[in-house]
């Protein structure tokens, strides 16, 4: 029973710390399949943050945060897609001029809003939720008892970006465009107006991602405390393979690596070793899969 | 376009796009309700004010310009080396531990170059690691970086918290280098050491490389032209690979001398982002020793005057990320240059 348990914390430890990976990596496929780099997600996501702790301390209410957390995500991403189609910026430096731009105007706003430096004051959590009958289940029940919305919504997500991408038009347009641009256009695909969508999509669900961090795991905003998990996105994108449902599965794979963090803390695992874990597998399966990885062939060209 | 006025509306670009993030974030300071005049008089002050906060704005430079001529060498060669960040902690680690370890036996004038070398030969190693991916399996150098970084971040930081931290420090961090390891101050009392002259050798040697010899010309036709430069006889791979290791090298001195000069010892995560900001250096300086030098004296006058700014105006010091951020964008976007000047597009 006692290892039962000890299973059952584990994994519902690992959907929580999956969550904001998955939702940004999940972003970062949709926007790659459309051929567009996207190095500034770690700073959408602290942006996300921000936006999501700033709407929960105004309303009093964590649903709106996740509301001004969209609203920023969506904002950022016109803005992203405007400066990269339209004046066609160098995809890779403009990513990283973003991520400083956000990791110096979120410490501002903090200090405008709360007069404090680098951590907000305490904002409304979402609340957590029980399935009734089935938290009374021994043992599974766990799964059900005061667990977040977002493990469900992140697992629908998912799935609805998986059968988007593979089984719809819009989906398999997606694909051709990153693949062949040029082709694409020829054959009539609106290419500008679908990449804007893709990358809208890719930064709102990074945002959401980034709120998950401020409101439903912790109740306030500290001064990046995204802490990398944007660049895990991007890692877990390509383990995933550039396509949703592998997204899930390998953010699943790095935060299991990070609950075993927690779980050993006792035994003094030391922290930075487990932390390196999804750098290190990325880079391995870069290198071990070499030629052969499954990048959209036109990634970060516009023609 | 001849090459002149090429030159010039590339320093043009730097310009306006060094004045457009002013401006955005003066915008920003009248939105949040700061008075943007006092707070960049207030910066400007905070950075040369004074001989202390010139001193000040020169050594948070010196780091930049290693960083600015790493990123900007590879550029030249059409490679991106986003990996100065991982190259820094590497450089510095190695640095430090060699220093320390060799310091009780073997006396310093041979310590200290010793130590630098093998500094050097960490990040030489580092970034020609990510070279050697992006030759032989043709794989994107920018994600390879990017994971490098933190693997180097993490892992400098594992050994200063655990076997190599300083006999009774709280903070992570190693036992300080001795004293006649240390780089000598310029002016007694400040942070400026004679890192600052190795910093500016360093720059003529890159010009005269890039100038004057014949890698620099296999470098620049890289950048100009892969194909051609294959086809002209140019061993693109080998020099991908030297490329990447001998700019992940220069990195590393930035790392190197931030532990010999302004902090006398390896502090984790002492960087936090001088290698992202060399990027925006070798961009503004358009790859130029010149402009690396210029682009590095405004980016560490804005890091030296922030507390001063912020103490004045009352805008937190991070502004001046908002700043730099702001800058990289503008550069990375040419077109939107041309576009506000009502250009056409190229």
């Amino acid at each position: 029973m006692a290892t039962m348990m000890f299973v059952v914390n584990m994994l519902t430890m690992t959907f929580r710390l999956a969550v904001p990976i998955a939702l940004a990596s999940i972003g970062v496929s949709i926007s790659e399949r459309a051929g567009i780099i996207n190095l500034g997600i770690e700073g959408i996501m602290l942006l996300g943050a921000l936006g999501g702790a700033v709407g929960s301390y105004v309303f009093s209410n964590a649903w709106m945060g996740i509301l001004l957390a969209l609203i920023t995500g969506i904002a950022i991403g016109v803005l992203y897609a405007f400066f990269v189609l339209k004046f066609e910026a160098n995809q890779s430096v403009i990513g990283i001029g973003l991520n400083i731009i956000a990791s110096g105007l979120t410490v501002v706003i903090v200090k405008f809003i709360w007069k404090k430096e680098g951590i907000s004051g305490i904002v409304t959590q979402m609340s957590t939720y029980s399935v009734p009958f089935l938290r009374n289940i021994p043992v599974i029940g766990a799964f059900f008892t005061d667990q977040s919305p977002f493990i469900l919504l992140t697992l629908l997500i998912a799935l609805a970006c998986s059968y988007g991408m593979w089984r719809t038009k819009i989906g398999l347009r997606l694909q051709a465009i990153g693949e062949n641009p040029l082709a694409a256009a020829t054959a009539g695909i609106p290419v500008a107006r679908y990449r804007t969508g893709a990358i809208v999509v890719g930064s709102s669900l990074a945002a959401l991602g980034g709120a998950y961090l401020s409101i439903v795991h912790s109740n306030l905003f500290v001064s990046n405390m995204v802490a990398g998990r944007g660049f895990i996105a991007i890692a877990a994108n390509i383990l995933g393979g550039w396509n949703p449902m592998g997204s899930l599965l390998a953010s699943l794979l790095f935060a299991f690596a990070q609950a075993l963090r927690f779980q050993f803390s006792a035994v003094h695992f030391p922290d930075q070793i487990s932390q390196i874990i999804p750098y290190v597998i990325t880079l391995l399966v870069l290198v071990g899969v070499g030629r052969k990885t499954r990048a959209p062939a036109k990634l970060g060209v516009l023609e | 376009m001849t090459r002149n006025r090429k030159y010039l509306e590339d320093v043009g670009f730097s310009l306006v796009a060094i004045l457009l993030s002013f401006l955005l974030v003066a915008v920003i300071m009248l939105i949040l309700g700061y008075n943007p005049i006092e707070a960049y008089k207030a910066l400007f002050e905070g950075a040369f004010g004074s001989s202390y906060s010139l001193s000040l704005t020169l050594s948070k430079s010196v780091p930049l310009i290693f960083v600015g001529l790493a990123v900007g060498f590879a550029l030249q060669g059409g490679l991106f080396n986003i990996g100065g960040e991982g190259q820094i902690y590497i450089g510095g680690f190695v640095a430090a531990i060699t220093g320390l370890l060799l310091s009780h036996t073997i006396p310093a004038f041979i310590t200290l170059p010793v130590a630098v070398l093998s500094g050097m030969a960490g990040g030489f190693l580092w970034g020609g690691t990510i070279g050697l991916i992006k030759a032989k399996l043709n794989i994107n150098e920018v994600i390879v970086a990017i994971m490098m970084n933190y693997i180097a971040q993490l892992m400098t930081s594992y050994f200063v918290n655990g076997p190599f931290i300083a006999a009774k420090s709280m903070t992570p961090q190693t036992e300080i280098l001795p004293l006649n390891l240390q780089l000598p101050k310029i002016i007694p009392n400040t942070q400026l050491t004679t890192s600052l002259y190795i910093a500016l050798i360093m720059c003529v040697l890159y010009g005269f490389v890039m100038k004057r010899t014949v890698f620099g010309f296999e470098v620049k036709a890289m950048g100009n032209n892969l194909h051609s430069a294959a086809t002209g006889g140019i061993y693109v791979a080998r020099n991908t690979v030297l490329i990447m290791a001998l700019s992940g090298a220069l990195a590393a001195m930035a790392g190197i001398f931030e532990v010999f000069g302004t902090y006398g010892r390896f502090i984790d995560g002492f960087s936090s982002g001088i290698g992202f900001t060399g990027i925006a250096i070798a961009f503004i300086g358009q790859s130029t020793p010149i402009g690396i030098i210029l682009a590095s004296l405004l980016f560490g006058s804005l890091q030296a005057g922030a507390m001063q700014m912020s103490m004045m105006a009352g805008i937190s010091a991070n502004i001046n990320n908002v700043i730099q951020g702001l800058v990289i964008v503008f550069i990375a976007t040419p077109n939107i240059i041309r576009f506000a000047f009502g250009k056409r597009r190229s």
